[in-house]
């Protein structure tokens, strides 16, 4: 080292520092850009939402008195607050259930040879391309009290009128029929792609041995694809407790009453999410929306780590 | 990390910061900063909720203003007035000219700051042409500027299906058919016969939402004093509106139809109501839901004396860049011609009392409504109108109420725990 010129050392020592500069920093600069729009649009407004809940903040004055925690209070003891609550994890149970089953049996029909498979692929798809509004409009037909598809079908067996959107449950599932039929092929697309990574020796050993396609599905498939369950769950979870516009429009296209964000006159069908808009957007209480918000989210948190261990343990009852 | 290195690093964050804040600064700019130059075309913008029959008006303004353009936007109603307290509270995206409903202008009015004074442009020179109580709605809360001027005004009538009617056994002319329900009780009395009658498929009454609200406006005062305190507890008057509007309920005469939501409309088409409360602007809506059933509509008085219900007044947010050009296009779509107008295309009845005797108004028939004298008929309405005063939340009030009668309509809650309940509701109103 020390026979070399120092020019030549002083060359190598940067090209060793521009080495390392990249090796070290590089990857920051590469995630920066995410870092900063999530710091930008999911962080910030997290902890502004945060403060905003610690103020009577109305959007029609300037001042904003800080006034700690009562806006918590006062949710907490809310009727209403719990009634959305309520609502939206019997309608996000009423959706998604159903909707996984369903989903993993199409995906199981479509894993195998078929003439026209990427026909049927993309048709999976296509409700899920719809734009809510247009799929809510048609279903609140099809769920008309007086002229509805649904109960006209339903009087060739001699059942009355159901006025769908007012009761309680029936509202729950004609909401619920509405986000399976948008969300269910999207779900069928995800467990297929799993599927097909499942190696094709284990069925062939399997079919060997005598087994059945629905023992096939669940002692090969399911477990194999629970990754992607897994996924697929806490993900749906989310999905149906942020539920808002299904129940907006569907209480704006049924006649149900109620204007807008009440979700019914009962407020039968409105979700947290509505609750959270009818109190910022309707009301303009800014602050009380807000405190609805965060309590919104760590009831999401909650019930999508339930779910996550719940689906986890799945494991045992399968293998 | 050796200290050069986070020197190095520095710069080069910064500089991956500065990329994307420019990068996002970008959008906002472009769009502001319009501001007209002489003889240059002016892009007005209107937000209206519904038609408000204004059209044939742009196309007649414009030959005289050939450097105006204007977009009209129409919203949903609640939609509309939710937007416009928004819009003026985050200071963007108002039209040049908005209107607002008479449940919403106290809403409004109590805002001077965030509107035109339309005085600054001579429009205060109008005030003699106007309903005095028309006028006044449209000043600010203390009364020092002209805020809005008004549209049209809601005079009550009872419209009525004659084919439904005489299927029932009941007259179908309009003058006997007002002698049926001088008060509110005999219209209920006349629902009990439509009904006993057996007409199938049709109900008596569309839903008792619009009903009540009728029959608040009636009264001399409403949901609201003079103070602009809710007194919907202890005016007797709300309650026996809610009495008389559960009763439709109870006594099975209401087709169970919230109002201006599709499947109203599908009943209007299939004849599933046979009265509907009819502001003059309901009118335009009537002819245009139920296209097919001309001549089957006719209207007769309303029960209970006259009210006012609906009615709406054109303003000018302080946002917009052409207010002067806003104001002279306010003066023009509510001049006493144009409003004569809109009234004989859309329904919509003047707020102008010199037209209440002109011949041309006076003699106005509809061939939809059966050749109805409906001229005479919202003309009468209007002259006997009193007026009432409403409160900021008005509408909100209404919406609460609303659901209450939803509820008993629906069979969740007996008239008397919607009541406490409703009560409960218009305390949390601030």
């Amino acid at each position: 080292m020390s026979s070399l010129p120092l020019a030549v050392a002083r060359r190598r020592h940067r090209r060793g520092v521009r080495h390392t500069l990249d090796v070290r920093v590089s990857p920051y600069a590469y995630v920066a850009p995410f870092l900063l729009l999530f710091c930008a649009f999911g962080l910030f407004p997290l902890a502004y939402t945060a403060w905003v809940s610690l103020h009577d903040w109305t959007l029609l004055s300037d001042e904003h008195a800080f006034v700690g925690a009562a806006n918590y209070v006062t949710l907490l003891a809310d009727g209403y607050f719990w009634n959305a609550v309520f609502n939206t994890l019997s309608i996000g149970v009423l959706s998604t259930a159903p909707q996984l089953v369903l989903a993993i049996w199409l995906a199981h029909l479509l894993n195998r040879p078929l003439r026209f498979q990427t026909l049927f692929r993309v048709s999976l798809l296509l409700p899920n391309v719809t734009s809510v509004v247009a799929v809510v409009v048609i279903f609140s037909q099809l769920f008309g009290r007086d002229f509805g598809l649904i109960n006209w079908v339903l009087s060739w067996f001699g059942a009355g009128a159901v006025d769908w959107a007012a009761g309680t449950a029936t509202s729950h599932v004609a909401l619920s029929t509405m986000i399976m039929w948008r969300w269910t092929g999207y779900n069928a697309l995800i467990f297929l792609a799993a599927m097909q990574a499942v190696p094709r020796e284990l069925y062939e050993a399997a079919t060997l041995d005598g087994a059945s396609g629905f023992t096939q599905l669940r002692r090969i498939t399911l477990p194999m694809i629970r990754p992607t369950i897994v996924f697929v769950v806490v993900v749906s979870t989310i999905g149906a407790m942020q539920i808002i516009a299904e129940p907006l429009l569907f209480s704006a296209s049924s006649g149900a009453g109620g204007v807008g964000a009440s979700g019914g006159p009962d407020r039968q069908y409105q979700t947290l999410a509505l609750f959270v808009y009818e109190q910022g957007f309707t009301k303009f209480d800014f602050g009380y929306a807000a405190a609805a918000s965060w309590l919104m989210f760590v009831a999401v948190v909650l019930v999508a780590g339930v779910n996550y261990l719940l689906t986890r343990r799945m494991r045992g009852g399968l293998a | 990390m050796p200290p050069r290195l986070q020197r190095a690093a520095v710069p080069l964050l910064t500089a991956s910061l500065l990329a994307l804040a420019t990068a996002c600064g970008g959008g906002g700019g472009d769009t502001a900063g319009t501001a007209a130059k002489p003889g240059e075309k002016i892009k007005l913008t209107i937000g209206l909720f519904g038609d408000f029959g204004f059209k044939p008006l742009y196309e007649e303004y414009k030959k005289t203003h050939p450097n105006i353009e204007i977009t009209e936007n129409v919203t949903q109603f609640n939609d509309h007035h939710n937007n416009l307290v928004k819009r003026l509270a985050t200071n963007a995206g108002a039209d040049d000219i908005e209107a607002v409903e008479v449940g919403y202008i106290s809403t409004f009015t109590a805002q001077p700051a965030k509107f035109h004074d339309l005085k600054q442009y001579g429009l205060d020179r109008r005030q003699g042409e106007y309903l005095d109580w028309k006028w006044q709605q449209g000043l600010s809360k203390q009364g020092g500027q002209l805020l809005g001027l008004g549209t049209d005004v809601g005079g009550l009538a009872m419209c009525y299906r004659k084919d439904l009617f005489a299927k029932a056994g009941l007259p179908t002319d309009r003058t006997e058919v007002a002698a049926l329900w001088p008060t509110w009780d005999k219209y209920i009395e006349t629902g009990r016969k439509f009904a006993a009658s057996g007409v199938a498929g049709a109900k008596f009454v569309d839903s008792p939402g619009e009903i009540f609200r009728a029959m608040v406006n009636q009264a001399p005062t409403g949901l609201y004093d003079d103070q602009d305190q809710i007194i919907v507890g202890s005016n007797p008057a709300v309650k026996q509106a809610w009495d008389l509007s559960n009763q439709l309920t109870s006594e099975k005469l209401t087709a169970k139809l919230a109002a201006f939501s599709p499947p109203w409309n599908t009943g209007f088409a299939k004849g599933s109501f046979a009265t509907i409360i009819c502001p003059a602007w309901m009118t335009g809506f009537i002819q245009e839901q139920a296209k097919d059933a001309a001549g089957k509509w006719d209207i007769a008085t309303v029960p209970g004396g006259s009210g006012n219900s609906g009615g709406s007044h054109l303003m000018i947010p302080k946002q917009s860049k052409h207010p002067k050009e806003a104001a002279e296009l306010i003066d023009f779509l509510t001049s006493k011609e144009n409003q004569a107008k809109v009234f004989k295309e859309e329904g919509t009845f003047p707020s102008i009392p010199a037209l209440y005797d002109d011949p041309s108004i006076q003699s106005f028939t509809k061939p939809f409504f059966g050749d109805a004298p409906i001229g005479k008929i919202y003309s009468e309405a209007a002259k006997a109108l009193k007026p009432q005063h409403l409160g900021p939340k008005e509408a909100e009030v209404r919406v609460v109420i609303g659901d209450g009668l939803g509820r008993v309509e629906q069979g969740k809650q007996t008239p008397d725990q919607a009541w406490a309940q409703v009560l409960e509701d218009v305390k949390k109103i601030k």
